[in-house]
């Protein structure tokens, strides 16, 4: 085998890669990945990937928005250019803060979701013109893939984690 | 794996497996399309140009080419504004509330139903645009720094409120809907064969592959988009009915049109996709995933709604008279018997009366009722924002302002070519996108699929 290469196994049922992932991991082999056409619930905790923090990240947006609308809407109103509409009362951001609410309300939830989308592509690392690293095109469909990594593998051969895979039920195991 | 009582309906019928699932959804995609297609898409796209052309001509001539007066200075534009944001409320409202609700009907029917939102609200968005007669000062709307000395926007006018609204609900939409459709064109990418389809695909996937930490930042992410969005459909027809609410017009100026407005958009939103899914389940044959058990929940939600606006109407009414202020009442007795009697006969009709038979659970699972009832809505609802905004203003202090609103053939051409451009585009995705979301379904096909629970039971 050549260096850098990783081994795949293919799976034709979400539940036969679960039960797969338990066994591979409880003879010592670390996985490093899968691959899913669709979220597989609990896979996370079995081959020891953790929870993404984004939605701590959605918050700080949110409050960022929340303060701008805030800053901005007491600096046109109040500061640089106060109206007297309808002799309703001006001066003091409170007296206008009923009326702010709405757009503070906007654009908190404007900066929470696109910064949180931003976040999510560059973390991802899904943007236009990146090319996928599924390792086969049917784990889009209706198959799923465990990548194991050899070099985080040492103390066993590729042969050996390859002899396992095959025990576990996959429909083809590979390297690319 | 999340086990379901065997009394709940199937959500997927017929012997699926995954791999049958995206064939049967990338068909359209793949396959060619057939003559009702292009019959359906000709016809669209010439109302669509019609409509663009009568655009044209407001935009050269002024909004003067209108049947607008000086009494009557807001009709047909924002009746056909408010009438499609109500329109564009379903998408979120199915993908966002029912998503926090873990209603699982939603995913068969969340993805076109948000397509369907962004469409609509790209055609509301239009006529707030032209209204303004001099559609290249449309930025003056953001607080951009000017050389006026920095005159800002008003910050108190719910006008304004509404351009952020708009925009936030619109892009926000937006986001939420990619974020879906991401897995599902990674899918049509590798079954893709021909370099041109596969390119586009390939560019329009993003570089997805699936991995186990993508599907957990896509799942939080749906969430938390779903959470964002849920108080942002109701917060969106809020401040469009605040529009008409903070003003002092009688029969605008009331407390009950922000929860009113946001029961019809719902209404208006589900009776929407109601009709563009019944007919979509048929020209792309996904009726094992459209089921009788989805329109009927989506029924359920129309005659819910539609009980809710019934109830507006008929609070209105009490309070007009209850008010004691006689311009109120005045409002209200002459929607309901003065000249436009028929256009507020025609929303208690379609809006009130007619879903009612709903409640019947033989007529709600029946497919041609919905339909006819869905079509029934869509004309009631428009007929709703006619009826609030041209009875309340044709009729003002002075009688001697007095008068009619006639559309002209101007303002009759750019509804009809909102409804074509919307055709269009709609049509366009039901080619080239998945229409339902595939990661979505393949998700609950073992909890819910039909060949699954006769096993499991």
């Amino acid at each position: 085998m050549s260096v850098g290469k990783k081994i795949y196994g293919l799976y034709n049922d979400d539940a036969i890669l679960v039960e797969g992932a338990k066994t591979v991991v409880a003879k010592g082999i670390k996985v490093s990945d899968t691959y899913s056409p669709f979220p597989i619930h609990g896979i996370e905790k079995i081959i020891g990937i953790k929870w993404t923090r984004i939605a701590i990240c959605a918050f700080m947006y949110g409050i960022t928005g929340t303060s701008l609308a805030i800053l901005g809407m007491y600096y046109f109103m109040i500061v640089d250019w106060p109206m007297d509409i309808g002799g309703k009362p001006n001066q003091y951001f409170l007296q206008n803060l009923p009326s702010f609410v709405p757009i503070m309300f906007e654009f908190t939830v404007l900066c929470a979701a696109h910064g949180m989308a931003l976040t999510y592509f560059l973390r991802n690392w899904t943007l236009p013109g990146v090319s996928a690293k599924n390792p086969h095109p049917r784990t889009t469909d209706d198959h799923f893939a465990m990548e194991i990594d050899p070099s985080e593998n040492t103390s066993m051969s590729v042969e050996e984690i390859q002899g396992i895979l095959k025990e576990t039920g996959t429909v083809e195991v590979f390297e690319k | 794996m999340h086990q379901e009582s065997e009394i709940r309906y199937p959500l997927i019928l017929g012997d699926k497996t995954y791999h049958q699932i995206t064939e049967d959804v990338c068909a359209p995609v793949e396959g060619r399309a057939n003559k009702l297609w292009y019959a359906a898409f000709t016809i669209s796209v010439v109302v669509a140009l019609w409509g663009l052309g009568c655009i044209m001509y407001t935009i050269g001539r002024g909004i003067g080419v209108w049947g607008l007066n000086t009494t009557v200075d807001w009709a047909w534009d924002i009746t056909n504004f408010v009438w499609w944001v109500g329109i564009g409320h379903a998408g979120t409202l199915i993908s966002a509330v029912l998503l926090l609700f873990r209603q699982k009907w939603r995913m068969a029917i969340n993805r076109s139903a948000e397509a369907m939102t962004i469409f609509a609200v790209m055609m509301a968005a239009l006529f707030p645009g032209i209204h303004m007669g001099r559609i290249w000062m449309a930025y003056w709307v953001l607080p951009l720094p000017n050389q006026f000395g920095s005159l800002w926007v008003n910050f108190n006018s719910p006008l304004l409120w509404d351009v952020f609204a708009i925009s936030t609900y619109f892009s926000v939409s937006l986001v939420f809907w990619y974020i879906g459709l991401i897995p599902d064109f990674a899918t049509i990418r590798d079954r893709a064969t021909r370099i041109i389809p596969k390119t586009i695909y390939s560019v329009l996937a993003f570089g997805w592959s699936g991995k186990a930490k993508q599907w957990i930042r896509f799942e939080e992410v749906s969430l938390v988009l779903a959470g964002l969005a849920t108080p942002l459909v109701f917060s969106v027809h809020s401040i469009v009915s605040m529009d008409f609410a903070t003003s002092v017009v009688p029969g605008w100026h009331t407390t009950i049109f922000p929860p009113y407005f946001v029961a019809g958009a719902i209404f208006s939103g589900f009776a929407m996709v109601q009709t563009l899914l019944i007919i979509a389940r048929k020209v792309v044959s996904l009726e094992s995933y459209i089921t009788r058990k989805h329109i009927e929940s989506m029924n359920i939600v129309i005659v819910i709604t539609g009980s809710m606006v019934g109830i507006a109407y008929l609070t209105e009414l009490f309070i007009a008279w209850y008010s004691g202020v006689e311009f109120e009442q005045y409002a209200f007795l002459n929607r309901a018997t003065g000249p436009y009697w028929w256009a507020y006969a025609m929303m208690m009709t379609c809006n009130v009366v007619t879903p009612l038979i709903f409640f019947v659970e033989k007529v709600r699972k029946s497919i041609v009722i919905s339909f006819i009832i869905s079509i029934f809505v869509n004309i009631g609802m428009w007929f709703e924002r006619f009826v609030i905004i041209v009875t309340s203003l044709h009729r003002d202090f002075i009688p001697s302002n007095w008068t009619m609103f006639h559309p002209t053939f101007v303002d009759i051409g750019i509804f009809i070519g909102t409804i074509g451009i919307f055709f269009v585009l709609f049509l366009l995705y039901a080619r080239t996108f998945p229409v339902l979301a595939l990661n979505e379904l393949k998700s609950i096909l073992k909890s819910s699929g039909d060949n699954y629970k006769k096993q499991q039971h």
